[in-house]
C-alpha cells in the first residue's frame, strides 16, 4: 500500500514518492499494539527522537510525526528531554532498557540521507517491551516534500500500532473567509491536515462555498457565485482551472462526488422546490432523484455508492432521509429533538455524521445509518458541516462564535476536529476565518 | 418688498409642486428607513430615477419573513405592489430578487430557503404585472447578512428578499 501512489497532487511530480521496504515487519509484537477502544484512556507512550542526518531535516520530520500522533489523542509522545540513549546510537541499535525506563512503549528510529535534492528517510518502528521491530521502511522523495514523508511515517505508525489506517497524509480543502460578514470574501483554500502548506486556490473575486474532494484528491467540486449566478463547478488542482458542471436554469448547490468519482450528486433549486440530481461527470447527463414539495439538500453517498443520505424539510422541518442511489424509497432516519442537517456518510460505512439544531444550540453528532445510536459529540452556539477523515475515526467541522455587538464584533468561524468518540476536540489553525472543510482521501 | 417676498414664496410653491412626488417619497423612505440599511444618502431627492437609490427612496427595496417562513407578510405585499408600480415606471430596469436567511440555520439549507423566499417575492411582483423576464432570483442564504448582530432583531432584518437593480 505504501509503495503505490496516485499522481502527485498539486505538486504534479510523477515519481513523488517511492518506498522500497528496507525491512519488513516481523510479525508484530504485543507490547505497544493495543486495542483502539482502550485508547481513550490509554494513549500509547511513544518516543520519536530526531532522526539523524539531513542537515536538521530529521529533527523537523520527528517534530511533525510527534505532532500528528499527539493531535490524534491516541498517542503520548515522550518528552525529548527524557531520552537517555542518543538518536544516533538508537538508529544503530536501540538499547531497549533506556526507552523502557522513560516509559516509552514504542520507539521510532531511523536516519535521513540527502541525495542531492532528494531525501531518503529510513525509519523503524519498535515495540519496546518485547524488543521487536514492528516495521522498517524507507521513503524517498524530493527534499521539498519532507512533510509528506513525515505524514507517511505517521500513518505507518498509526496503522501498525492501532490496527487501522491513519489519516495524516491528507489535505483539507475549505473556504477561507475574510472581511466583514455583510461583505465577506470567500476563497477556496487547501492545506495539509495539520494546517501546514496553506494555499489559496481562488482570488476572492467571486464567492465560493461547499468544496468537496474527488476520491482521487485531484479534483474539487464546489459552488460559486461566479457572475452572480450560484452554480456548481469542478476545479482541477493540477491545472487550476474550473468549469461549470451542467446547465441548470436555477441554482445548483451542495455538490458531492460519488465514491467512484464518476457522478456528482447535488441539489437543484428551482421555483419552490430543491431536488436531488445526479450528474454524470463525463456526459453531464442529469438524473433527478427526488421530486416533491420540499427542500432536499446536502446529499451524500454511502461508501459503496448504493445509497444516498440527504436533508429534507418535506415532513415540515429539516430531517435526514436515506434513499436508494437511483432515487426512490426515501425513509426518514432522524427522530431526535430538533432539526438535522448536513449528513455525511463515514468512509467506513458504519456512521452518518450530521449537524443538529436543537434548543437554540448547534451540535455535531453521529448516528448509525438506520438512525439508531445517536450521539452528540460537540455542542455550542454555532457549528456545522462535518467531514470524515478517510479512516472514519476523526471528524472536521467548523465552529462559529456568537457576535457580541450589533456590528458583528466577536464573530469568528474556525475549523475544528474531534474524535468520533467525542473526545480530543482541537482547533485546526488557519490564517483566516474558515468554513466548509472537506477532508481528502489518503494521498498515497 | 412685498412683491419680492411674494415672488420668493411663489418660486418655492412652484418647486414644491414640481417635486411633490419626490417629497412624498422622501418622507416614505424616512419612515421605512430601517429597512434601507447600508444605503444611506438615498431619499435626499438626488437619486437618479430608475436607480437602486431611487427604488430604496421611493418604495423600499426589501420585504421580511418570519423564522423558517417563506410567506411574504402583509406589509411586504404592500411593498412589492409599490415596487411593481415603480418598475412599471421604468420598463427598461431589470432586477435581481435576492433571497436571504438568518444565521440560525445550516448554510446549504439556508441557500435553498433563500431561493424560496426570492421566488415568493418574485411571484408577487409578477402577480402585480411585472414580467418575469425582468427578474432574476438569486439566493445568498445566511452568507450576506444586512444586520451583523447575533440577536433576534438582527435575524429579523436578515430574513429578507431584496430587490436590486441589475
Amino acid at each position: 500500500m505504501m509503495t503505490t501512489h496516485r499522481r502527485g497532487l498539486i505538486l504534479g511530480g510523477a515519481a513523488l514518492l517511492s518506498a522500497p521496504a528496507a525491512a519488513r515487519a516481523q510479525g508484530g509484537g504485543q507490547g505497544a499494539v493495543i486495542d483502539i477502544t482502550r485508547a481513550r484512556t490509554d494513549p500509547i507512550p511513544i518516543a520519536v527522537p530526531a532522526l539523524p542526518g539531513g542537515g536538521g531535516r530529521g529533527a523537523d520530520i520527528a517534530r511533525v510525526i510527534q505532532a500528528n500522533l499527539r493531535n490524534s489523542g491516541l498517542f503520548r509522545p515522550v518528552d525529548n528531554a527524557a531520552f537517555i540513549q542518543s538518536a544516533e546510537a538508537a538508529a544503530a541499535t536501540p538499547r531497549f532498557q533506556d526507552w523502557r525506563v522513560i516509559g516509552a512503549n514504542a520507539l521510532v528510529t531511523g536516519r535521513v540521507e540527502d541525495q542531492g535534492g532528494r531525501l531518503r528517510v529510513e525509519f523503524r518502528l519498535w515495540d519496546v517491551l518485547p524488543e521487536q521491530q514492528i516495521q522498517g521502511t524507507a521513503f524517498t522523495a524530493p527534499a521539498a516534500q519532507w512533510r509528506r514523508i513525515a505524514h507517511l511515517i505517521s500513518d505507518v505508525i498509526y496503522e501498525r500500532l492501532l490496527g487501522e489506517k491513519g489519516y495524516f497524509d491528507t489535505r483539507i480543502v475549505y473556504v477561507a473567509e475574510s472581511g466583514p460578514r455583510d461583505r465577506r470574501t470567500r476563497r477556496l483554500a487547501i492545506m495539509d491536515q495539520d494546517g501546514e502548506n496553506n494555499r489559496f486556490l481562488t482570488d476572492g473575486s467571486f464567492q465560493v462555498l461547499s468544496p468537496r474532494f474527488h476520491p482521487n484528491a485531484q479534483q474539487i467540486v464546489f459552488m460559486s457565485y461566479f457572475q452572480n449566478t450560484p452554480r456548481v463547478y469542478l476545479f482541477d488542482l493540477n491545472s487550476g482551472r474550473s468549469e461549470v458542471l451542467g446547465q441548470f436554469p436555477g441554482m445548483t448547490l451542495s455538490p458531492r462526488f460519488s465514491p467512484d468519482g464518476r457522478t456528482v450528486v447535488l441539489s437543484y433549486a428551482r421555483n419552490n422546490d430543491a431536488n436531488i440530481v445526479a450528474v454524470d461527470v463525463a456526459s453531464r447527463a442529469q438524473r433527478q432523484l427526488t421530486a416533491g414539495n420540499g427542500l432536499d439538500v446536502s446529499p451524500c453517498y454511502n461508501p459503496d455508492g448504493t445509497q444516498i443520505v440527504f436533508n429534507s424539510d418535506r415532513g415540515g422541518d429539516q430531517q435526514l432521509y436515506v434513499m436508494d442511489a437511483g432515487g426512490g424509497g426515501a425513509r426518514r432516519i432522524s427522530f431526535g429533538r430538533g432539526r438535522y442537517a448536513t449528513p455525511v456518510w463515514s468512509p467506513r460505512g458504519d456512521l452518518i455524521a450530521f449537524t443538529r439544531i436543537s434548543g437554540g444550540q448547534f451540535g455535531i453528532g453521529v448516528m448509525r445509518p438506520d438512525g439508531s445510536g445517536e450521539r452528540i459529540l460537540s455542542e455550542g452556539w454555532g457549528m456545522e458541516g462535518p467531514t470524515f477523515a478517510p479512516n472514519g475515526r476523526v471528524l472536521a467541522f467548523y465552529r462559529e462564535s456568537q457576535a457580541r455587538g450589533a456590528r458583528g464584533e466577536g464573530y469568528s468561524a474556525r475549523l475544528a476536529q474531534i474524535d468520533i468518540t467525542g473526545f480530543n476536540e482541537r482547533q485546526i489553525l488557519t490564517p483566516t476565518d474558515a468554513t466548509d472543510p472537506s477532508w481528502s482521501p489518503l494521498l498515497a | 418688498m412685498n412683491a419680492k417676498i411674494l415672488g420668493a414664496l411663489g418660486a418655492l410653491a412652484l418647486l414644491a409642486a414640481c417635486s411633490s412626488d419626490e417629497a412624498t417619497n422622501a418622507a416614505a423612505s424616512g419612515a421605512g428607513g430601517a429597512g434601507a440599511g447600508g444605503l444611506g444618502g438615498a431619499g435626499m431627492g438626488t437619486a437618479r430615477p430608475g436607480s437602486q437609490e431611487d427604488l430604496v427612496a421611493s418604495v423600499g427595496d426589501r420585504v421580511f419573513f418570519d423564522t423558517d417562513s417563506t410567506q411574504v407578510r402583509a406589509d411586504g405585499r404592500t411593498t412589492l405592489e409599490r415596487q411593481a408600480a415603480w418598475l412599471a415606471r421604468y420598463p427598461q430596469v431589470a432586477v435581481y430578487m435576492e433571497g436571504h436567511a438568518d444565521e440560525r440555520g445550516t448554510r446549504e439549507y439556508n441557500l435553498a430557503l433563500g431561493q424560496r423566499r426570492a421566488n415568493a417575492a418574485r411571484d408577487l411582483l409578477v402577480a402585480s404585472g411585472v414580467s418575469g423576464q425582468r427578474i432574476q432570483t438569486v439566493s445568498y442564504g445566511k452568507d450576506r447578512p444586512a444586520a451583523l448582530g447575533s440577536d433576534e432583531a438582527s435575524w429579523a432584518q436578515n430574513r429578507r428578499a431584496v430587490t436590486t437593480v441589475r
